[in-house]
């Protein structure tokens, strides 16, 4: 909501400045947005006549004018405007004149001709963007007169943010009784009375919908000029408030509007038939709106009907074959209260809004309705002339306004602070409530422009916002001492994070929607979770993957030439999922994902160059895991994803459920990214990494260890855990660990063959083992290791 | 005994002359050995008489002593120089770098978030998390907009398709952290609904946000952090004294600058907008937004089973990366969600 002070402080004139008003409308709820001065600064400049048009003798194109300034003085003036002529009147500048752009005016001669000061266009002064001629000023602008004074130039526009609760401030003379409340300052209005009615022509009212229209005021006036000139003042006072003049009935309306806050609309009176009427659309009606949109409307629209067909969108917007035009002379004037709940959101679904729609769908003051009929009748006669008929109301039940109860005791319990019950009543009425006392509670009544108090929080808002946020003490609270409680079982996502950073990952935070290509190639999702309204095609699917948002992150890193690239994210991924917990028909798990690629060290003097593999991404992993892998059972297994090379990517099972893989990019994505080297990723569900193993106490044992190396030969394709889980299951109680420390292949080994080295630890609780135990054990591993394995041992 | 005297001399010289260990146990040999001449002189000494025998014996062991003293102050200063050489050789240029892995980072709005809820944590609150796909129930209804409300429209929200391509109605991105307070509240009057009376609530929400908003200054997914107290006797200045002092623990500055101004919210009441001015840097004296905040409104708590004559309580939000950008001085949102390592590494 634009508005200009000075037709705010024509209501209301509190002794307290511009800059102290706006910040009373801030603390008061009425966030000030934007202030801007109605012109520029200028000074010495006033109304001038040009009495005298000559032409210049030097020059062809400039005038030399004699002109009248004011102070009984005639001056002569070099003029260069096209429009300049004898009679006219137009903004002078006078010497030490300051205008716009640091231009100072002074007497000086102009191609050798004296000029006592400089006639001004609209550019000039900063008034608009018209540089063709001067700026013409009525007739009966006064000569001599400070133009700042005559154009009330010293005016300043503010733009209110209103919060959508509001309403009743979308008008000047609403802004005016905040003031008022808020200052103490009186309010007072134009004085509205009734026209004299001067025909009998009316038209009919029905409410055929009076639950969402329960009032409506109509007239006719008849003979009125659609083509009078809206006055300069009401022009300035729209301009001022953002709005286009347009023609002297459109202005009437708009400009009652501003003033009152009641959006009105004008039909021509000739183009209707019959009777009004205020109801819903029927199934499959069209309209052809003012905005050239034709709408087929739903049955939840209400309408203005006549006998024969719709004429507007109520409390949106007319229709364009009954708006009033140049030729009108019979106008038929609306003005009426359509519900909230029955304007909002209409336009919204049919993509468009306007001044009216706004206002109803907030709520207007349905006291107010026959009053702006009134104050638009006058200002028609006045302007365009004619006769006014009969207001014709028709009304149904109007919202009501329910008494509240209001606790005093209830005040000092929500804010804090106790206010007195004097003082409470003060505010409240101020504020245009209805206040009664009931021995120790209030009961209040809120005016009919009000539609934000229904209850007793929102009188508490009021008294609070009228006592002053500032006012309100800031308490060092209170509270009973709980401990949080701190489960030594669980590991916060900060630690699991702070794993990775320490491990040379940064965090990335990425959008949740992705394209669903990356979607489809990455994560293998023909069926991903689709947005109906996606900002672009490339965000238009639920991600179930962190990993293809990460493959995105290095290919524009490796644009920026980044060549060592860690990444990690932490978020939800999204599957459909009908028995989904807590919101049906989804399942979003938390996940982690990782993604390095480069060199595995930063390039250093001392660690031989090499880039990241598998080892290094599931090293990584594991680490995450540790020391709780054993204790959840994690196993890594062969596995086929899109996303990964089939040869070189393991999915991470726990209680054989896959909660994780890790590998390297498939080959194939390497080359459609255009990436030169393949990263490695891995991506795991975050509940997994968030189990912490509770210690649990083991005697440490004082029997010495037995040491034995056992090396080796098996097939390439033998996996090592399942040589290890052998030998385990295998092994005496007194085996305690089996380690490898060495994988060989080349030299000295048969070529699809390979050498693994263990390291066995033996250790017998309550004795020390005999060398001869030992390497009975260690024997007897070998013998199984030839026979399941058909190793041979490596010598 | 002239000539002890000189051997024990010329001991001292031998083994001040050999600079090798080795060489040294030879020399000493050639005096100490078996057939030294320290030891041949202990031979001799079977001819003498028993009473010469106890002084020159006492005399040759004198002598023999000094000798291994010498032989033992000459080995030892052998060892200390090998040592000397040895450490000499293994000496390496310090100022080389260490072996190093590069240190990753937090993302910066994390870093925030991790801050904030380090703080709240501090005066008991703790940290909530909900569903980002959410139901329009919690997010709109519960939170006093039901289907209609002109405030829903100001949330430009993400709806997702059903699996038949039609617009879902009951779910949607959830377009602020609120929902996980709606949530918590249900769970909380669940688990202590029967009790006289309930503890009571105080956690913070952090979360991703959905909105159809993107330009320099808005991102169809931001963060917002929520916070919530409900007790028997929680007060709008109570909101203010618990949001004040995070505001100046936060930007660690006790100058700081807080006003609270009326503001609406559907889902509080009374509303306050909250503005901070920093009084030194590059925003000195602004007044900036910085978070929304209210006295939950009683037909939240209704919705949520809590009898808002009992309870009183506040509810604040704030946007996370608006805080980052206020703390480290970053001009533009989008940077936070272009995973950039120019720029995020700027906060390891």
């Amino acid at each position: 909501m634009k508005f200009s002070e000075s037709w705010l402080r024509s209501f209301v004139d509190p002794k307290v400045s511009g800059e102290a008003l706006s910040h009373l409308l801030t603390m008061s709820g009425l966030e000030v947005e934007e202030e801007q001065p109605a012109a520029p600064f200028f000074d010495h400049v006033c109304v001038a006549r040009v009495l005298e048009v000559v032409k210049h003798p030097n020059a062809d194109r400039l005038s030399l004018c004699r002109v009248d300034a004011g102070g009984g003085e005639v001056r002569q003036i070099v003029c260069g405007a096209p429009n300049v002529s004898p009679g006219i009147k137009a903004p002078c500048a006078l010497p030490g004149a300051n205008l716009p752009g640091n231009l100072k005016i002074k007497a000086a001669k102009v191609r050798g001709v004296e000029s006592g000061g400089m006639l001004c266009s609209a550019r000039e002064l900063g008034l608009s963007e018209d540089a063709s001629g001067l700026l013409i000023l009525p007739d009966d602008a006064p000569v001599g007169e400070d133009l700042r004074v005559y154009l009330d130039l010293d005016d300043t526009l503010r733009t209110l943010k209103l919060t959508p609760n509001r309403a009743d401030c979308l008008s000047i003379s609403g802004i005016a009784r905040e003031v008022s409340a808020l200052t103490r300052a009186p309010a007072v209005f134009p004085e509205v009375s009734e026209v004299p009615v001067e025909t009998d022509l009316r038209r009919a009212i029905v409410l055929d919908a009076p639950d969402a229209c329960p009032l409506y005021c109509g007239r006719i006036l008849v003979g009125a000029d659609a083509q009078a000139a809206t006055p300069d003042w009401m022009k300035r006072r729209l301009e001022r408030s953002g709005m286009r003049s347009i023609s002297a009935l459109v202005d009437i309306t708009n400009y009652v509007m501003l003033e009152l806050g009641q959006p009105l609309h004008a039909f021509d009176n000739a183009k209707l038939k019959g009777t009004i009427h205020a109801r819903s659309a029927r199934p499959g009606e069209k309209i052809l709106l003012l905005n050239g949109q034709t709408l087929e409307l739903r049955e939840d629209v209400l309408l203005i009907a006549d006998d024969t067909r719709p004429l507007a969108m109520a409390g949106i917007m007319g229709g364009d074959e009954t708006g009033i035009t140049s030729g009108t002379t019979e106008i038929f004037l609306e003005s009426a209260f359509f519900a909230p709940h029955a304007v909002a959101g209409r336009a919204r679904r049919y993509g468009f809004g306007s001044e009216a729609s706004y206002r109803f769908e907030r709520g207007v003051d349905f006291g107010g309705a026959r009053r702006a009929l009134e104050r638009a009748s006058q200002l028609i006669l006045e302007i365009c002339g004619g006769r006014a008929g009969p207001l014709v109301e028709a009304s149904a039940p109007l919202p009501e306004r329910c008494p509240i109860r209001l606790r005093p005791s209830r005040v000092a319990r929500l804010l804090g602070v106790s206010i007195a019950d004097e003082e409470i009543v003060g505010i409240l009425r101020r504020l245009g409530m209805c206040v009664e006392s009931d021995g120790e509670n209030f009961i209040v009544v809120p005016p009919s422009f009000r539609f934000d108090i229904e209850i007793e929080a929102d009188l508490i808002e009021e008294i609070a916002r009228l006592y002053g946020y500032d006012n309100i003490p800031s308490s060092n609270s209170h509270a009973d001492l709980m401990m949080l409680p701190r489960s030594e079982s669980e590991r916060g996502i900060s630690r699991i994070r702070q794993n990775l950073i320490d491990r040379g990952y940064q965090e990335v935070v990425n959008f949740a929607f992705v394209d669903e290509e990356w979607e489809k190639n990455l994560a293998g999702n023909r069926y991903a979770i689709r947005l109906s309204n996606p900002i672009a095609a490339q965000m238009s699917v639920m991600r179930s993957s962190l990993l293809s948002g990460l493959v995105a992150n290095l290919v524009t890193n490796l644009k920026r030439k980044q060549t060592r690239v860690r990444l990690f994210e932490t978020g939800r991924c999204f599957f459909r999922a009908p028995d989904g917990v807590p919101v049906a028909g989804f399942s979003q798990p938390w996940k982690l994902g990782a993604l390095a690629y480069g060199a595995a060290l930063p390039e250093q003097w001392s660690a031989a160059s090499r880039n990241v593999d598998f080892f290094d991404a599931k090293g990584d992993l594991e680490a995450l895991l540790a020391p709780n892998a054993e204790i959840l059972g994690a196993r890594f297994e062969k596995t086929a994803h899109p996303a990964l090379h089939p040869g070189r990517s393991a999915a991470l099972s726990i209680g054989g459920k896959c909660v994780g893989v890790v590998g390297e990019l498939h080959p194939r994505w390497v080359q459609h990214y255009d990436l030169p080297l393949a990263p490695v990723v891995f991506e795991v569900d975050l509940d997994v990494l968030k189990f912490a193993r509770m210690p649990a106490y083991a005697e440490v044992s004082k029997q010495p260890l037995a040491i034995r190396d056992l090396a080796v030969v098996v097939d390439q394709k033998i996996a090592l855990r399942d040589i290890l889980e052998g030998i385990k299951t295998d092994s005496p109680a007194t085996v305690r660990d089996v380690e490898l420390f060495d994988v060989y292949t080349g030299a000295g080994v048969e070529p699809g063959k390979k050498s693994l080295a263990f390291r066995i630890v033996m250790q017998d609780t309550q004795r020390t083992l005999l060398d001869t135990e030992v390497d009975a054990a260690v024997q007897r591993m070998l013998a199984y290791l030839q026979n399941t394995f058909a190793a041979q041992l490596r010598t | 005994m002239q000539n002890l005297d000189r051997i024990v001399q010329e001991a001292r010289v031998d083994f001040s002359a050999t600079d090798d260990p080795d060489a040294l146990e030879q020399v000493k040999a050639r005096y100490l050995g078996k057939s030294g001449r320290i030891t041949a002189l202990l031979k001799e000494m079977a001819r003498l008489s028993p009473e010469e025998r106890k002084a020159t014996g006492q005399t040759i062991n004198r002598a023999k002593e000094a000798i291994e003293n010498a032989l033992s102050e000459r080995r030892d200063a052998l060892r200390r120089a090998a040592l000397e050489r040895r450490l000499a050789e293994e000496a390496v240029d310090v100022t080389l770098p260490g072996r190093r892995e590069v240190q990753g980072g937090l993302h910066p709005v994390t870093r925030t978030l991790e801050r904030i809820e380090a703080l709240f944590r501090s005066i008991g609150f703790e940290v909530a998390d909900g569903p980002e796909i959410e139901a329009d129930f919690q997010n709109f209804t519960a939170l006093n907009m039901p289907e209609g409300h002109p405030a829903r429209s100001m949330h430009d929200t993400f709806y997702l398709l059903d699996e038949n391509g039609a617009v879902a109605d009951d779910v949607l991105l959830r377009t602020h952290t609120s929902p996980i307070q709606v949530r918590y509240m249900q769970a909380h009057v669940e688990k202590y609904g029967a009790l006289e009376t309930m503890p009571d609530i105080r956690i913070i929400a952090p979360g991703r946000v959905y909105r159809v908003d993107s330009d320099a200054t808005h991102s169809p997914m931001f963060h917002q952090v929520e916070g919530l107290w409900i007790g028997a006797n929680v007060s709008l200045a109570d909101l203010k004294g618990v949001c004040a002092d995070f505001l100046r623990r936060f930007f660690e500055s006790d100058d700081l600058k807080v006003r609270f101004r009326p503001s609406f919210f559907p889902f509080t009441e009374p509303s306050a907008e909250i503005d901070v001015a920093f009084m030194s840097g590059a925003l000195e004296g602004r007044w900036l937004e910085i978070a929304g905040c209210g006295m939950v409104h009683p037909n939240v708590l209704r919705h949520v089973g809590i009898d808002p004559e009992k309870y009183t309580g506040f509810a604040f939000g704030m946007g996370p990366d608006r805080l980052t950008m206020l703390r480290y001085g970053v001009s533009d949102l989008r940077l936070f969600f272009d995973g950039d390592l120019r720029f995020l590494r700027q906060f390891v």
